[in-house]
C-alpha cells in the first residue's frame, strides 16, 4: 500500500521565506514558469507515490519507508547545493531550471531502472554482506531524480522570493494534483506506463523552461519530445519491463513448465495476475488434512504484487470436488452451526465463500476489498469459476473490511477471516512493519458486534514455529473479550491447529458441551490439535502433529491465565495484543532475542527473526548516514557564513531539527488515524495527503502576519504550536468516539469530514517553519541553510522512525512526544543574542 | 647459425616453460582441489561440531556419522553457479537461479538424518534443485528418484549427476504431487519442493515405516522440518521440528 508523504508542501514551506538573495522587486513569474513547476511538483510527488508502488511489485512493501525517506532527502541535498552554488544558479536561472527538469525526467526512469537491475535481495540480508551495500545502492540511485525535482523547486523559491505564495501556490497544486492524479492513473494504466507518463510530464515542464528562455519553440519543444520517447523506449525495449525479484511466488511458479500468466489487472490497490499451469496443476490447498479422501479441484493462481498465492476454484457445480474445503482448519464454524447466516471478509478469488457454499450457508455475505479480482472471477473467467459471487444467497460488498463491520447494522452466525497475508513473506516477517486495522482489539470488538447471538468469529491465521502468529491472535481477542466485559474469555474460546494453519473461534456466549464434543470428533476426524476449548486437559493437546512442547496449548493456558502479563513479557516475540494504537499485528521482533537468534545463525536460527523490521532498521540508518554526508556536511563550506556563536548555532539545530521530527511524527500518526475512519486505503492516502499539503500551504502563508511579532516574552511561533498541541491532543483523545458516531456517513461525507479536521491542524503546521526561517534571515542570515540543512535531516530520519517508535510505544506517544518537540521549539525559537 | 641455435634454444626454452606452465597448471589444479576439499572438510566438522552442541543440549542424538562422512564426500561447489563457488562451503544457502536455491549444509544434513537412511533403501526426491541434496541421498542409499518441475533445472541436475558418476540417481521433469509410482514404494521420501500441503498419493507411496521430510518456509529461510511418519499399521503422525535449539520462553527450560 503507497504511502506518501507531503514532502513538497513540507520542504516548499520551507523555501517560502528563505529570501536570502535580494528578491527581484515585483517580478512576477510568468505563467508558463508556474505551470512548469506546477508540473515538476506533481511529476515528483506522483514518483514517490509510484515507487513505492513499483517497488512493492518488484521487491517487498518495505521499500515504501525507503522512498518517503528518500524523496526528503532530495529535498535536502538540493537545499544545500542552492545554498552553496546560489550565485552560480541564479544567474543562470531559466537553463539551470530546464536542465534540472529534463535531469528529472530521464533520471526519474534510468534510475529506476538501474536500481531495478542491483541484485538486492531482501532475504539474503542477513546471510550476504554485499546486500547492505546493494540496498544503499539503491537508496543513492532514486535519491538522483528527487534531487533534480527538487532543484528547481528551491530555485524558484530564490528567484521568485518576493512572489513566494504564488510560487508555493501552484508548487503546492501541483503536488496535490500528483497524489491524486498518480492514483487515478494507476486505475487507468500499468505502473510502467504511469512512469513514462510522469517523465513527460517533466519534460514537458523542461520545454516550458526553454521557451521561457528564449529557445526557438521547434528545439524547446523537439527535445523533451525526443527525450520523452527515447527514454519510454529504452524502458520498453533494452531493459525491460518491471522484473520482479525471482524469489517473488509469482516469479518461481512461472519457472514450472507450462506455466504462463491468463490474465492480468492493474490498480494502485495492486497488481493482480492469474496463472495457469496446464501441465503440472495447482493444488492449492494451505494446511490441507492428511486424511483429506479427495484432492483439491482444478485451480488458477491468483498473486497480487507476485505474492500472496490465493486458488481461482473450478466450480462445476459437483459437490465432491469442493469437498476438500471440509478438510481445512477454517471448516470448523460449519460443524457447529447448521445452515448459517455467513459473512467472508477479504473474501479474494472465492475459495471461502465455496467454503460456505459447500456448507449449505443460508446466506453469505461476501466483502472484498479489491473490484479487479471480482471481475476476474465473475467476468473474465465466469466458466471456470462457475460466479461465485452470483449466486442467488450471495450478496457482494466491494469494500474494506474494517469499514464494512463498522458500518453494517446486520447480523450472523458465522464471521469467517482468512489469512490475506501469504504464507512465506509473513514467515520471513516482511510484513512487519505493515499496519493492519483488522487484527486489532477495536477491529474484534466490531466484529463480535455483528454476531448474531449464538454466532461464532472465525479466524484462520498461518502456523508458525515457535508461535507467534496464533498466540498474537489469541492475545488480541483475549482482551477484546475483556473490553467487552467477559469474565471468562476462556469459556467463549476454542481453538485447533493443523499443520499450516490454526483457526480461532469466538463465540458470544459460553460453548456447550455438544459443541465441544462436535470440535473433538472435527478434530479427530481430521487430525488436527487441539489448542484450546473451556475445560480442555493438558493431556489433549499435541496428539497428531506434534510439537517438542505442546506450545500452543501452554501459550493459550498462559494468555487466559494470571501470569498473562509476564508470559507475555518473557515471551521472545512480541505477542502482545494489537490495538488500533499500536497496529502492527505482523510484528514479532524484539530486540533481547536478536542476540541469541545471530548465534543460532549457522544452525538455521536466522528464520526466527523479522527481516522486515531489521530492513527498516537499516533504512534509517543509511538514512541517517546519507543526511549528515550529503546535507550537513557541505555546509561546513558555506563560505558567506562568517563567524556564528555556537550557542545559535546550537539553538537553530534545535529548532529546526525538533520542528522537522515533529511534523512528520504528527503527520505519520494522524494519517494512520484517519485511514481508519476513511477505510479505504485509496480514499485515505490521496485525501489525508491532500489535505495536509492544502493546509500546511495555507498555514505557510498566513504565517506571513505573524512575521516580526511577539507576544510578550513569547515568539510568534508560540501561536500555532498552542493550536498544535491542543488540536493533536484533543484530536488524540476525541476522534476515536466521533469517529465511531461518524463512521455511517456516505464516503463523501466521511471525506469532508476528514478534510475540515485537518485543515486547522496543517494550517498550524504549516507555520513555525517559515517563522522560524523569517526570524533567522532577520538575525543570522549565514545559519538560514543550517536550519534548513538540520530540517530536512530531521524530516528524512523521523519518517522512518515515527513508524519504528510507534511499533514500540504506540501512536499515542508518537502525538505526544510530537508535543514535547513543538514545545521545544518555543524555547529554541532563533532569537537575537 | 647463430639465429639458428637463438631459435633453437628459443625452442628448448619455450618447451621447458610449457612442461612447466603445466605442471604449475596441474600443481594449481590440486591446490585448488586441495582448497575445496579443505574447505568442505571444514564445513562438515563445523556441521558436527554444531550438532553435537545441539545434542547437548537438547538430549537428541548427534548427527549420523554416515551424513556427516557423504557430506564430507559431495562436492557442494559443483552444485551452485560459477560466481557463487567461493562461498559454496560457507554453512549458509546460496542462489542458484530460478528462483531456487541450494539449502545451508546444515539443514540438508539434519534433513538427510532426520531420514534414518540405510543402504539398500530407495528414497524418492520431490524437487530436484541443484542436486545436492540428491548427491548426498545418493552416498547412503541404493536407488534415488528425483522429480524437478522447472524443466532447464532438472536437466541441468540429470546431466551433472551424470557427468559425476551418480549412477543409483535418476531425474525427471514432472509432476512431482503423484511421486513415481513405476518405482513405489520408497522407504523415504524428501519434499524440498514449496508444498501447500502433504500431497496424498505421495503418504501412499511411503512403505509402512517409512520416513517424509518437508522443510517448510520461503527461499533461504527454512522455518521448520515436517517429519511424516507411516507407522508399521499404516496410520500417520507427524512432527514440526525447528531446526535449531530455541525455546520461545526467556529462562525457560
Amino acid at each position: 500500500m503507497p504511502r506518501g508523504l507531503p514532502c513538497n508542501a513540507y520542504v516548499s514551506g520551507l523555501m517560502t521565506t528563505q529570501s536570502v538573495s535580494p528578491p527581484v522587486a515585483g517580478e512576477i513569474p510568468p505563467l508558463a514558469f508556474r505551470l512548469a513547476l506546477f508540473l515538476v511538483s506533481a511529476a515528483a510527488l506522483s514518483y514517490e507515490i509510484l515507487l513505492t508502488r513499483l517497488f512493492a511489485i518488484i521487491q517487498w512493501h518495505h521499500f515504501a519507508y525507503m522512498m518517503i525517506s528518500v524523496a526528503l532527502l532530495g529535498y535536502g541535498v538540493a537545499g544545500t547545493v542552492v545554498a552553496l552554488f546560489r550565485n552560480y544558479l541564479e544567474s543562470r536561472f531559466l537553463a539551470v531550471f530546464s536542465a534540472a527538469a529534463c535531469a528529472f525526467g530521464v533520471t526519474a526512469v534510468a534510475c529506476f531502472l538501474l536500481a531495478q537491475a542491483v541484485p538486492f535481495n531482501a532475504l539474503e540480508f542477513l546471510w550476504d554482506w554485499r546486500q547492505p551495500l546493494w540496498m544503499l545502492a539503491i537508496y543513492l540511485l532514486l535519491l538522483v531524480p528527487f534531487f533534480f525535482a527538487a532543484i528547481c523547486v528551491c530555485l524558484a523559491f530564490t528567484r521568485y522570493a518576493r512572489c513566494a505564495h504564488l510560487v508555493y501556490t501552484f508548487d503546492i497544486l501541483g503536488a496535490a494534483a500528483g497524489s491524486l492524479g498518480v492514483i487515478l492513473a494507476l486505475f487507468a494504466m500499468r505502473p510502467g506506463t504511469v512512469l513514462g507518463c510522469l517523465a513527460a510530464g517533466a519534460l514537458a515542464a523542461a520545454g516550458l523552461a526553454m521557451r521561457l528562455n528564449g529557445t526557438r519553440a521547434a528545439l524547446a519543444w523537439t527535445l523533451p519530445a525526443v527525450l520523452t520517447f527515447g527514454t519510454i523506449a529504452v524502458m520498453q525495449s533494452a531493459l525491460g519491463d518491471l522484473r520482479p525479484s525471482q524469489y517473488k511466488q509469482l516469479s518461481q511458479t512461472l519457472e514450472v513448465t507450462g506455466a504462463h500468466v491468463v490474465a492480468e489487472r492493474s490498480s494502485p490497490l495492486g497488481l493482480v495476475t492469474v496463472v495457469d499451469s496446464p501441465e503440472i496443476p495447482f493444488r492449492h490447498a494451505p494446511g490441507l488434512s492428511l486424511n483429506a479422501p479427495h484432492p483439491p479441484p482444478c485451480q488458477l493462481a491468483v498473486f497480487t504484487d507476485g505474492e500472496g498465492m490465493s486458488a481461482l476454484l473450478r466450480d462445476d457445480g459437483r459437490r465432491k470436488p469442493l469437498s476438500y474445503l471440509d478438510y481445512l482448519t477454517s471448516a470448523l464454524p460449519y460443524h457447529l452451526r447448521q445452515h448459517p447466516r455467513v459473512l467472508v471478509l477479504g473474501a479474494g478469488a472465492g475459495a471461502d465463500v465455496l467454503q460456505a457454499i459447500y456448507h449449505e450457508a443460508a446466506h453469505i455475505d461476501v466483502v472484498e476489498l479489491n473490484p479487479q479480482t471480482i471481475e476476474l472471477v465473475e467476468r473474465e473467467f465466469a466458466d471456470f469459476s462457475g460466479r461465485p459471487y452470483s449466486r442467488t444467497n450471495v450478496r457482494l460488498h466491494i469494500r474494506e473490511a474494517r469499514g464494512f463491520i463498522a458500518t453494517s447494522r446486520d447480523h450472523y452466525d458465522i464471521i469467517q477471516l482468512g489469512p490475506l497475508d501469504a504464507f512465506d513473506a509473513s514467515s520471513a516477517g516482511l510484513y512487519a512493519l505493515s499496519e493492519n486495522c483488522v487484527y486489532t482489539v477495536e477491529a474484534i470488538q466490531r466484529a463480535l458486534d455483528r454476531l448474531a447471538p449464538g454466532g461464532l468469529l472465525s479466524m484462520t491465521r498461518w502456523v508458525d514455529l515457535p508461535p507467534r502468529d496464533a498466540l498474537k491472535l489469541f492475545a488480541t481477542v483475549v482482551t477484546a473479550l475483556e473490553r467487552r466485559g467477559v469474565q471468562e474469555p476462556g469459556s467463549r474460546l476454542a481453538m485447533i491447529r493443523g499443520w499450516k494453519t490454526a483457526t480461532l473461534l469466538i463465540g458470544n456466549r459460553a460453548f456447550t458441551a455438544d459443541e465441544i464434543a462436535l470440535l473433538r470428533e472435527f478434530c479427530r476426524a481430521r487430525s488436527f490439535d487441539l489448542v484450546w476449548y473451556p475445560g480442555m486437559a493438558s493431556g489433549e493437546a499435541n496428539l497428531y502433529n506434534r510439537l517438542e512442547q505442546p506450545y500452543f496449548h501452554q501459550g493459550a493456558v498462559a494468555l487466559l491465565g494470571a501470569e498473562r502479563d509476564r508470559f507475555t513479557s518473557l515471551y521472545k516475540f512480541d505477542i502482545a495484543a494489537a490495538t488500533d494504537d499500536r497496529p502492527f499485528f505482523f510484528q514479532f521482533f524484539r530486540w533481547k532475542t536478536l542476540p541469541e537468534v545471530l548465534h543460532l545463525r549457522d544452525r538455521g536460527g536466522l528464520p526466527l527473526l523479522d527481516w522486515g523490521y531489521l530492513l527498516v532498521v537499516a533504512t534509517l540508518g543509511q538514512a541517517l548516514l546519507a543526511s549528515m554526508v550529503l546535507v550537513l556536511l557541505p555546509l561546513k563550506w558555506l563560505r558567506n557564513g562568517g563567524h556564528t556563536q555556537g550557542t545559535a548555532r546550537l539553538r537553530t539545530a534545535i529548532y529546526f531539527g525538533a520542528l522537522g521530527t515533529a511534523f512528520m511524527f504528527v503527520e505519520i500518526a494522524f494519517i494512520q488515524r484517519f485511514m481508519l475512519f476513511l477505510s479505504h486505503p485509496l480514499y485515505a492516502i490521496a485525501v489525508v495527503l491532500f489535505a495536509f499539503l492544502f493546509s500546511a500551504g495555507l498555514g505557510s502563508a498566513l504565517s506571513a502576519r505573524l512575521a516580526g511579532r511577539t507576544f510578550g516574552i513569547w515568539p510568534p511561533v508560540v501561536l500555532p504550536v498552542l493550536g498544535i498541541a491542543l488540536l493533536a491532543v484533543t484530536y488524540l483523545f476525541g476522534l476515536p468516539a466521533v469517529f465511531e458516531a461518524l463512521i455511517g456517513l456516505p464516503d463523501a461525507g466521511r471525506i469532508a469530514f476528514a478534510v475540515l479536521l485537518i485543515l486547522p491542524l496543517g494550517m498550524c503546521m504549516g507555520m513555525p517553519f517559515p517563522l522560524g526561517l523569517e526570524a533567522l534571515g532577520r538575525q543570522a542570515p549565514a545559519l538560514v541553510p543550517w536550519g534548513w540543512g538540520i530540517n530536512a535531516c530531521a524530516s528524512v530520519i523521523s519518517a522512518v522512525l515515527a513508524t519504528l517508535l510507534a511499533i514500540h510505544l504506540g501512536f499515542t506517544a508518537v502525538i505526544l512526544l510530537a508535543a514535547m518537540l513543538y514545545g521545544l521549539c518555543i524555547a529554541s525559537f532563533p532569537v537575537a543574542r | 647459425m647463430h639465429t639458428e641455435s637463438l631459435l633453437h634454444g628459443g625452442a628448448s626454452a619455450g618447451r621447458l616453460s610449457s612442461c612447466a606452465l603445466a605442471a604449475l597448471l596441474l600443481y594449481g589444479l590440486v591446490l585448488a582441489g586441495d582448497a575445496y576439499q579443505g574447505a568442505r572438510k571444514r564445513m562438515v566438522q563445523e556441521i558436527e561440531h554444531t550438532a553435537t552442541r545441539t545434542a547437548a543440549e537438547t538430549g537428541r542424538r548427534a548427527l549420523d556419522r554416515q551424513v556427516l562422512v557423504a557430506m564430507e564426500k559431495v562436492e557442494r561447489h559443483r552444485f551452485v553457479p560459477q560466481s557463487q563457488r567461493r562461498f559454496a562451503y560457507q554453512n549458509r544457502p546460496l542462489p542458484i537461479g530460478y528462483g531456487q536455491t541450494i539449502s545451508q549444509p546444515y539443514i540438508v544434513a539434519l534433513m538427510t538424518d532426520l531420514l534414518q537412511l540405510q543402504a539398500g533403501q530407495r528414497i524418492l526426491e520431490i524437487g530436484t534443485g541443484s542436486a545436492y541434496q540428491a548427491a548426498v541421498l545418493a552416498e547412503l542409499a541404493t536407488e534415488v528418484y528425483s522429480i524437478e518441475i522447472v524443466e532447464p533445472l532438472g536437466r541441468q541436475a540429470e546431466a551433472l549427476l551424470r557427468q559425476l558418476g551418480y549412477r543409483n540417481v535418476e531425474v525427471k521433469v514432472a509432476d512431482g504431487y503423484y511421486g513415481w509410482p513405476e518405482h513405489a514404494p520408497f522407504d523415504s521420501i524428501m519434499v524440498t519442493a514449496a508444498a501447500s500441503h502433504v500431497p496424498p498419493p505421495l503418504v501412499k507411496q511411503l512403505k509402512p515405516g517409512g520416513r517424509m521430510v518437508i522443510p517448510v518456509g520461503p527461499s533461504f529461510l527454512t522455518q521448520y522440518l515436517m517429519l511424516i511418519e507411516k507407522q508399521s499399521d499404516g496410520t500417520i503422525t507427524s512432527r514440526q521440528i525447528l531446526p535449531v535449539r530455541f525455546v520461545p520462553l526467556t529462562g525457560g527450560h
